[in-house]
């Protein structure tokens, strides 16, 4: 039975529970539902959680736990005569997985009844020049040990799907049953209900929570698979970044340091370009501009904020490197050779940069209490003098934390980098010059096709991870800055 | 209800320091301030007394124009300090806060050392000729402040870190510092403890030998014990004005005998 057809069933009988169980616990009260310990809705309720929540569940675990289980009664099944010997367990378990994937095709397609497809023997009939014909990809002859286990598979797979349909439908009678009995006058299903809505949050904000572990292990298991082909010397030291690909033979130099230079560069330069201009307009919106106009302004300010990093790069590409270009370059001062370079990158990245800043600490200057102003005002400062000595000091640590804010999301950036700085990996302090970043050699590194036991395509993970832990670095450091010295004023 | 040794006490300069003259203020479209006439002299306590809301502390800020930094806000009439015009056009907003200090309701140390907020008002307007001199005008203020001795030995740490009532006499010290001749003060109590209260209550008596202090209070029995001279609000206009003594003993209108009796306010 299709899964999508099961939850449908699943969800159905939990609308009944629903009006089963509110009806009941009514009928309880003997029509008055001021007798009942919650509202109706709640018995309601209560029937169509314990109905399919638990079915729900075992249906996921279930999904989890049948191809791990099936998969390993099959492999152990194959004879080690099988296997030939440049080959592997696993290889051919993938082949058996083809071949059973062929063969549910096939009947899909109408080529081979279901009958045929259980029983069919590969010495006798030519199965594999079959399946050729059903429009299946079929890479070697399909032996009989394979042909059993493909054939092994799918039946274990289908009977494990009608067991868990079974299975999940008697859990929801079940449910159903327990639902219905706990409706009652004194049942107090209110508290059951928010015990569900608690579990139900827990597991939003624990998906959120392991997918990013996940995301981690996946990171830390490549990396430490890049490492095993690869120096970790030499590409944590290595100043140089050649990389070949397998095609073209001989060996790469994947020296990281290059790109973490370029990386490094472009952010000094874009944050020296939305550091100012930022804070500036932070400063006029929030102490000097009237009520009118920033509630104008604030909102033209943040649509930078809302523009495609991609355009940015247009931008990059298209406008601000002809420009430099214009100025600085041959017919200019000659310093600059193309359009695209660290300044241009650095620059359109800086502007994309300027809302995160400005925006962040235009609240963490209002935040400031009036009761600090005034109290320089009454001193006698102007209001530049209280600005500088007064309210920024005040709002400095959570200024900090903005800008190391900024400054991650820069680390970070891609598309711009990718249009507006060239593709050329360099350790050079001239900022006119093509350079490249971390997050730019990732996308080129896994761009086209990428053979997975290759350093050159692992690079891309172990690049990943240092990205990763360079940001999250800069993170922690900025939340700590943030704490240390929010309580400073009061 | 108030304490009646006070009312004897000798009023001995009588030199007008401040006259307002039939000022106005709105907020907006609301008239918070009617018609005030009111002559503060020199080295003397003036206590504003008034149920709340009723004008005394919008009054206190037009007298070093304060009121300035609220948008809505707009003031008629004439406020003269010395014979001066302060609303005048060229008078600069923020030379005279300089010259009349300010300390507020709530104590609003600046994050900074102890040192550097009682620095802060010399330095922005370059009082001190060198680094010593700084230091004896920080002494001489935090002094005066009577908070030297509680704090002498930690002028680095943070102004924020102390107690409220310290907290309150490091901001009048603040205040002090900028050699201000007119001291207002915007219920300083509020925020603090009866000890603490007592302190500052001192500390105003003492402070009214170099000073002309003007405090806003909505404790009768305060505005009693520390000023001379007393002026009752009620719904933005000044009731009654005169000498502290006359004012709780004899009231001459009959809202000021309901207030001070406890039966308006």
């Amino acid at each position: 039975m299709p899964l999508f057809w099961l939850l449908v069933i699943l969800l159905a009988m939990a609308a009944g529970g629903y009006v089963l169980g509110r009806a009941r616990a009514i009928r309880s009260a003997g029509g008055d539902s001021r007798k009942l310990h919650s509202l109706p809705v709640y018995y309601g309720s209560n029937v169509a959680l314990k109905v399919f929540v638990p079915a729900f569940l075992v249906i996921l675990l279930w999904l989890l736990i049948q191809p791990v289980y099936v998969a390993s009664v099959v492999s152990g099944m194959l004879p080690d005569g099988a296997i030939p010997d440049n080959s592997s367990r696993g290889l051919v378990m993938a082949e058996v997985r083809r071949a059973a994937d062929g063969l549910d095709n096939a009947v899909a397609a109408g080529l081979m009844t279901e009958n045929q497809a259980r029983n069919a023997r590969a010495d006798f009939q030519d199965v594999t020049q079959r399946l050729r014909d059903a429009g299946q990809i079929v890479t070697s002859d399909v032996t009989q040990p394979v042909l059993r286990s493909a054939q092994r598979l799918r039946v274990m797979e289908s009977t494990g799907s009608m067991i868990m349909a079974g299975v999940a439908i008697l859990l929801a009678l079940g449910g159903l049953a327990w639902g219905l009995r706990d409706s009652q006058l004194d049942f107090r299903a209110r508290n059951v209900v928010e015990r569900g809505v608690m579990v139900l949050l827990i597991a939003a904000a624990s998906i959120a929570i392991f997918t990013t572990i996940g995301i981690v292990f996946s990171l830390v298991f490549n990396t430490y698979e890049f490492f095993t082909l690869y120096r970790w010397q030499d590409f944590f030291f290595g100043t140089n970044w050649a990389p070949s690909f397998s095609g073209r033979g001989g060996s790469s130099d994947l020296g990281v340091v290059p790109l973490l230079w370029g990386t490094f560069y472009i952010s000094i330069v874009a944050l020296s370009v939305a550091v100012p201009v930022g804070l500036f307009s932070a400063i006029y919106l929030s102490e000097y501009a009237t009520s009118r106009l920033r509630s104008v302004a604030k909102p033209l300010l943040e649509i930078l904020a809302g523009i495609p990093t991609i355009v940015y790069g247009l931008f990059a590409l298209l406008t601000v490197g002809p420009l430099l270009m214009r100025v600085f370059g041959d017919e200019g001062l000659g310093w600059m050779q193309a359009g695209t370079a660290v300044m241009t990158a650095g620059l359109v990245m800086g502007i994309m940069l300027i809302p995160f800043v400005s925006s962040l600490s235009d609240d963490i200057i209002n935040a400031v209490p009036q009761a600090m102003r005034d109290g320089s005002y009454g001193l006698g400062a102007t209001k530049s003098e209280t600005i500088r000595q007064v309210v920024l000091p005040a709002a400095l640590p959570g200024i900090v934390g903005a800008i190391l804010l900024a400054a991650s999301r820069a680390i970070g950036e891609t598309m711009i980098v990718v249009l507006g700085a060239g593709a050329a990996a360099r350790l050079d302090l001239n900022p006119f010059e093509a350079m490249t970043t971390v997050t730019a050699k990732i996308v080129s590194q896994l761009t086209g096709d990428a053979d997975f036991a290759s350093p050159e395509a692992l690079v891309a993970f172990a690049l990943g991870m240092t990205l990763f832990v360079l940001t999250l670095g800069l993170n922690v450091f900025a939340l700590y800055i943030v704490r240390k010295y929010r309580e400073q004023y009061d | 209800m108030y304490d009646a040794p006070q009312t004897q006490r000798e009023v001995d300069l009588t030199q007008t320091k401040i006259a307002a003259r039939n000022v106005q203020v709105y907020y907006g479209d609301t008239h918070a301030i009617k018609d005030v006439d009111v002559n503060i002299e020199d080295k003397t306590v003036t206590a504003f007394i008034g149920p709340s809301g009723c004008g005394k502390s919008t009054f206190l800020r037009c007298l070093n124009r304060m009121n300035d930094t609220i948008d809505v806000c707009r003031v008629e009439g004439d406020i003269l300090i010395d014979g001066e015009d302060i609303y005048d056009k060229r008078v600069d907003p923020v030379q005279l806060r300089a010259k009349v200090g300010m300390v507020f309701q709530k104590p609003n140390p600046f994050p900074k050392s102890i040192y550097d907020n009682v620095a802060y008002g010399p330095r922005i307007h370059g009082l001190a000729k060198n680094k010593a001199d700084l230091d004896d005008i920080v002494e001489r203020a935090l002094r005066r402040g009577a908070i030297w001795d509680e704090v002498k030995d930690r002028l680095q740490s943070p102004g924020t870190g102390l107690s409220g009532g310290q907290q309150q006499r490091l901001c009048i010290a603040r205040a002090v510092a900028t050699e201000p001749e007119v001291l207002l003060m915007d219920e300083p109590w509020s925020a603090l403890d009866p000890i603490a209260t007592a302190q500052v209550e001192e500390l105003i008596d003492e402070l009214r030998q170099n000073y002309s202090v003007v405090i806003v209070t909505h404790s009768m029995q305060q505005a009693a014990r520390v000023s001379q001279k007393t002026a009752f609000f009620h719904l933005g206009n000044l009731v009654e004005f005169g000498e502290t003594g006359q004012i709780f003993t004899n009231p001459e209108d009959p809202r000021t005998e309901s207030y001070i009796t406890g039966r308006i306010g």
